[in-house]
């Protein structure tokens, strides 16, 4: 693979051909916060808090770091004030769906909930980690999206978790671990399909267990602080 | 029908079409369209085969089926040829005396002809100022030819554009002329066609696709649908002849769910072409080989972005597909793929037929040739209109659409479709093109064009089109799923009377951000109805944020009805319509609303006879002059 040479704010870095320009802000240790990237899924674009800004001479564009390939020549900045402001503004309308976003994150751009917002407290944010494991890493199809636009949710199919959840993960259901807010929990395990519940052929998935939120934040993206 | 082997043989049976035909004869072009079908055309149609069966003239005069003529609000719709008479709103009782008035005695029927607003009438369609000021390039075509008679295309010089491809120029020829043709995207973006080919053509891979977007989910718009309806062979000419240009030897045609008359008159298209061997193997006897499948669209309105429809082509779900990578380079299958609109594939034909230098010489700087509007709301004409890029606002408006309904007055124009934006008053002499429409903070999109008068709410068309945007999102990101969801909220707080200061830098804040950062061009365009309507009528937001007053009187929670007693007669009309009881009064004496009962469901205010108007609409402090009769009373 080939190396390129981009600037990411004002600093030379280095990365191979094909890496995107979060991977290579990480490898250089550039901070870019993210809720729906994971290293071992492929980038997915959903939650946009990745956004950077691209240089081109006196221009600008905004596009997704986890998404975009990095290129010889590429000047990126991570941290401007039009980044930061868009960051605020992306949290500030996911405050209304989960209302755990980490402190640091929240403070770091200044996110706070606004009231003239309307709440709609699901505590999942569609970042759509659960459904890629199970599908692209797992090819078990046990989760899934239904609805459009602002209706949209996360679904277990209950066929398919009798099928595979009894056993992955040796039962600790390996999706768990890569929740961003903590929303799955293994509630189906105990009243679902597992112990022969019938449930509706799409059943949501919406219970959430605080408890094990702090551990998987840290599993997921740069969230530690 | 004979498999056409050669050139030499297109033009052979075509010479036969033409001299089979005799131009003298009375020709009746009936629409036969969706719109004039929704009318009764049919049944006009068989009114007039029966009648002429039984009168034994049926080889005298010749019945053609056409599409769509645009004319659809005055259907069905007729022209009878040579003299070309039009007729409008045909019934199938008009047709005994069509044949015997109009045919057999030479006589016009005054009733059934185009009346404008003035009160004059028009004899000849071309007199109709609705197609007098148009220019019908692409769409003209339709109301001559049988979209099921592939022979009414051969007859119109049709196929002689790929005719000329396959054997007189090369590949690279072909896309050179398109390029130099400058032909920009039709369905929306405005792209450059000849760069996109050129494209796919230079990515790496032997196998590539073209594909037509025929998903036309914009609500009020479709040209594209009565192009495929009523002309089918001009879009599949202009794709067989981007394949060639391209080297793709299987094509696409995405067209949506609800539009049946559509997809069988392109099934009956694609099979007559392969009769014909104008699609196939070795078309022509070029040595070209060339598919088309045709793929049916579920019709959401997400779908018509080129990477949800890719992603649908395959059988997956119609999501956008995160795209540095264009699909001209992977697209279908991960291989190089060229998609473009139906509009701008018809217009390929005509580009190889006339030169480069013809298309360029219509229309403006950057944006050539003509665009087909949906011209709808509160205009007097509505329907289709072909014109020439550069043509003003005004024009289209007041020449074409004959003004506003109701002596009104003009307020705004939205073009674009949903995700476009409002254009005021002061903007009208805008030359449409691409850029001066994105200039003015809205778009050509796919060619809506909705006519507001001064009864329109900005705050509610701004809400009403963040509505639709908001079922139609895919949900998939953040900035345009939860982006909308709070514009909506915040629109809907505004129009109920509950804005408060600080609620339009709220809504600028997210409509930026959502431009900015959505994943697809869904979520990139959404915010387009809020800003444009905040930066051309922000004082209309202000007023209902701060005065709790909707200067339109549309904004229910801000309006309250008022029965004037200078003018009230008295005659019950309202008091016996309310359905909740809230008018009282006695027989010739002024009437009152209370408006402790009113629902405010306006039917006092419509059934008020004319000639009184006593019932009288008030908002914000408007409405402080009213309380002082209705104490008045008390007195
Ligand atoms: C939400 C959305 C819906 C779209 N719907 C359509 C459509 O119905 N028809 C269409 O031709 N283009 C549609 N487009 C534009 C296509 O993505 C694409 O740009 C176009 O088909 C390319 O063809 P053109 O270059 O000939 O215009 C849509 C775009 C978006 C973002
Ligand atoms: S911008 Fe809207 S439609 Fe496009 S991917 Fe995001 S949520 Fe889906
Ligand atoms: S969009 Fe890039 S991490 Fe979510
Ligand atoms: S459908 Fe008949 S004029 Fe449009």
């Amino acid at each position: 693979m080939a190396e390129v040479n981009l600037v990411i704010n004002g600093e030379q870095v280095r990365a191979q051909e094909g890496m995107s320009i979060l991977e290579a802000a990480r490898e250089a240790d550039i901070f870019i916060p993210t809720l729906c990237h994971h290293a071992e899924i492929d980038a997915y674009g959903a939650c946009r808090l990745c956004v950077v800004e691209l240089r081109q001479g006196d221009r600008s564009r905004v596009v997704a770091s986890c998404l975009y390939p990095v290129a010889e020549g590429l000047v990126v900045e991570t941290e401007s004030e039009k980044i930061k402001n868009y960051r605020r503004t992306i949290l500030n309308l996911l405050l209304q769906r989960w209302d755990n976003i980490p402190r640091a994150l929240l403070d770091r751009y200044g996110a706070a909930p606004n009231p003239r917002y309307v709440e709609n407290m699901t505590f999942c944010i569609l970042c759509g980690l659960c459904v890629r494991y199970c599908r692209d890493v797992k090819g078990a199809n046990v989760l899934g999206f239904i609805g459009r636009g602002t209706i949209r949710q996360v679904v277990v199919f209950p066929d398919q978790a009798m099928k595979y959840c009894p056993t992955c993960g040796n039962g600790e259901m390996e999706c768990l671990h890569y929740c961003p807010t903590g929303v799955i929990t293994s509630d189906y395990q105990g009243t679902g399909p597992a112990n022969g519940q019938p449930l509706p052929h799409a059943y949501p998935v919406c219970i959430r267990d605080e408890t094990n939120i702090l551990e998987i934040l840290e599993r997921v993206g740069h969230l530690e602080y | 029908m004979a498999r056409l082997a050669s050139v030499a043989d297109l033009e052979k049976l075509r010479q036969e079409i033409v001299a089979a035909r005799d131009p003298g004869k009375t020709k009746i072009a009936i629409c036969s369209g969706t719109g004039c079908r929704a009318y009764a055309s049919e049944e006009v149609i068989a009114a007039f085969r029966a009648e002429l069966d039984q009168r034994s003239l049926a080889d005298k005069v010749e019945i053609v089926t056409t599409g769509c003529h645009g004319f659809c609000e005055q259907g069905p719709v007729l022209v009878i040829y040579p003299e070309e008479i039009c007729y409008l709103k045909v019934k199938p009782e008009d047709v005994a005396e069509i044949i015997d008035q109009t045919l057999v005695g030479g006589q016009v029927i005054e009733r059934l002809l185009y009346v404008g607003p003035d009160g004059e009438q028009k004899v000849k369609e071309s007199e109709i100022p609705f197609y007098h000021h148009q220019q019908r390039l692409v769409f003209g075509s339709n109301r001559f030819i049988d979209p099921c008679n592939i022979d009414d295309y051969l007859a119109l010089d049709g196929y002689r554009a790929l005719a000329k491809c396959l054997t007189e120029m090369t590949p690279e020829e072909v896309l050179a002329e398109v390029d130099r043709a400058n032909l920009r995207g039709r369905g929306g973006g405005g792209f450059p066609a000849g760069r996109k080919w050129a494209a796919t053509r230079n990515a790496p891979g032997d196998i590539k696709y073209v594909i037509v977007n025929a998903d036309e989910g914009d609500p009020g718009a479709y040209m594209d649908r009565s192009l495929l309806e009523g002309n089918p062979h001009s879009v599949l000419e202009g794709l067989v002849i981007g394949a060639y240009a391209i080297g793709a030897h299987l094509g696409y045609i995405y067209v949506r769910q609800e539009y049946p008359l559509a997809v069988d008159n392109l099934g009956r298209a694609l099979e007559q072409m392969r009769e014909y061997g104008l699609l196939g193997k070795d078309i022509l006897g070029s040595g070209f080989d060339f598919e088309i499948e045709v793929h049916r669209g579920a019709g959401a309105f997400v779908s018509g972005e080129s990477s949800a429809l890719m992603s649908s082509i395959e059988g997956k779900v119609g999501e956008p597909r995160p795209k540095y990578i264009r699909t001209s380079i992977s697209g279908v299958h991960g291989r190089p793929s060229n998609l473009n609109n139906v509009e701008t594939w018809a217009n390929v034909p005509l580009i190889i037929n006339k030169g480069a230098d013809w298309f360029t010489a219509i229309g403006t700087e950057g944006s050539k040739g003509t665009k087909i509007f949906s011209l709808v709301g509160k205009v007097n004409n509505t329907g289709l209109v072909e014109v020439p890029m550069g043509v003003s606002l005004r024009d289209i408006i007041f020449k074409i659409g004959g003004g506003i309904r109701g002596g009104k007055k003009f307020k705004a124009v939205q073009t674009g479709g949903p995700s476009g934006g409002v254009i005021p008053e002061e903007m009208l002499d805008l030359p449409v093109d691409f850029d001066a429409l994105t200039q003015a903070g809205s778009m050509m999109g796919s060619g809506g064009m909705i006519v507001m008068d001064e009864d329109t709410c900005m705050v509610d068309v701004a809400k009403y089109f963040l509505e639709f945007l908001a079922e139609e999102s895919c949900g998939k990101c953040v900035p345009c799923r939860e982006g909308i969801t709070q514009m909506l909220h915040l629109l809907r707080l505004i129009c109920n009377g509950e804005g408060q200061p600080g609620d339009l830098e709220l809504l600028e804040e997210i409509a930026t951000m959502t431009k900015d950062c959505s994943l697809c061009a869904l979520g990139q365009s959404a915010p387009n109805p809020v800003l444009s309507s905040l930066k051309y009528f922000r004082r209309e937001y202000e007023l209902h944020i701060e005065e709790k007053c909707c200067p339109a009187h549309v904004c229910k929670a801000l309006v309250t009805y008022h029965i004037d007693p200078n003018k009230c007669r008295g005659c019950g009309a309202c008091r016996r319509n309310c359905p909740v009881g809230a008018i009282s009064g006695e027989k010739k004496q002024p009437h009152v609303i209370d408006l402790d009962k009113c629902t405010k469901c306006d039917t006092c205010f419509m059934v008020c006879p004319p000639k009184f108007s006593a019932v009288t609409k008030l908002s914000g402090s408007e409405q402080l002059p009213a309380a002082a009769p209705a104490g008045e009373q008390e007195q």
